[in-house]
């Protein structure tokens, strides 16, 4: 029985946690049908590429997602000042796109960093879409 | 009588330096020690990429001068809101190294220029004479990373420690 209950506790949770990364999606999914009339939705896969995509800084140094959060979102990442960056992926790490401020904090920051531009809510959407398809 | 005397005077003086020296010191009276700070936001926003500077290693121009420039904050964004960024200039100032009385924030304070404002403390004439001893390449260690990351080898660095015996260089 208490197994049980531990299960349910676990399934609701894991429940929760879908929830407020889909509940952030339809908000991106807002704001993308404005930016673009012939929005479709967004694509885990397109916003794998984008994750791995190299780009080159105008400080001459290649960079992309993958730079700091490493190739495979599962796993740990470690930031340029030496510090563990948690896993990106949500079956991983539950609590990522739980905090809507700290998620537009870091694409704000980061999207400047590797792209020296703000990242669309298109691309914003594909990347958690890649996040959440991560198993 | 007279021997009796000079024996007084003996003990009277080596307690008197004992005392002193107990103090901290003849020059400086001040503590050794950063004192213990708190503030929520400075915590959670400034080790949220690198290790917890505490705002006792640099003097408030330069901690002014550094939140006023997060965008490029060390080559990187690290934009904050208005209100945060406000709040833990606020805190750095109020706890910078020219607002504190102990040893280690005097000294790394007296170590700058009155001209400049430094955004490294691996910059001030304090760290580079403390550090003398340690080679770039052990810097470069992989456990180590750079001068930036204090933590590495002193254990208590984000409590403001840098004791001695807090000290272990990693391989």
């Amino acid at each position: 029985m208490r197994n049980a209950y531990l299960f349910l506790a676990l399934f609701f949770s894991q429940q929760a946690v879908a929830e407020s990364a889909n509940t952030l999606l339809k908000k991106y999914e807002l704001l993308a049908k404005q930016e673009n009339a012939a929005f479709v939705g967004f694509a885990a896969d397109k916003g794998e590429r984008f994750f791995h995509a190299e780009r080159l800084h105008s400080d001459g140094k290649k960079v992309s997602c993958a730079t700091c959060h490493t190739a495979d979102p599962r796993k740990p990442g470690k930031t340029r000042a030496n510090k563990v960056i948690e896993a990106m992926a949500i079956s991983v790490n539950p609590q990522r796109f739980s905090d809507e401020a700290k998620v537009e904090k870091w694409f704000g920051r980061n999207c400047k960093d590797v792209l020296e531009r703000a990242c669309t809510a298109q691309e914003k959407g594909d990347f958690i879409a890649y996040l959440l398809s991560i198993k | 009588m007279k021997k009796w005397l000079q024996f007084l005077v003996l003990i009277t003086s080596i307690s008197a330096t004992s005392a002193l020296l107990a103090s901290g010191g003849f020059s400086d009276n001040s503590k050794q020690a950063m004192p213990a700070v708190a503030n929520a936001k400075w915590k959670t926003e400034c080790s949220g990429c690198h290790m917890l500077y505490h705002p006792g290693l640099l003097p408030e121009r330069s901690w002014n001068k550094m939140m006023a420039g997060l965008d490029k904050h060390f080559g990187e964004n690290a934009s904050l809101d208005d209100a945060s960024r406000d709040e833990i200039a606020r805190f750095l100032a109020l706890n910078s190294a020219d607002k504190q009385d102990n040893r280690r924030s005097n000294r790394i304070n007296q170590s700058i220029p009155a001209g400049a404002t430094p955004l490294r403390i691996s910059e001030t004439r304090y760290f580079t004479s403390k550090h003398d001893e340690i080679a770039a390449s052990t810097f470069k260690r992989k456990s180590i990373g750079s001068a930036a990351n204090c933590v590495a080898c002193h254990q208590a660095a984000e409590k403001g420690d840098f004791s001695e015996s807090q000290i272990r260089i990693p391989r």
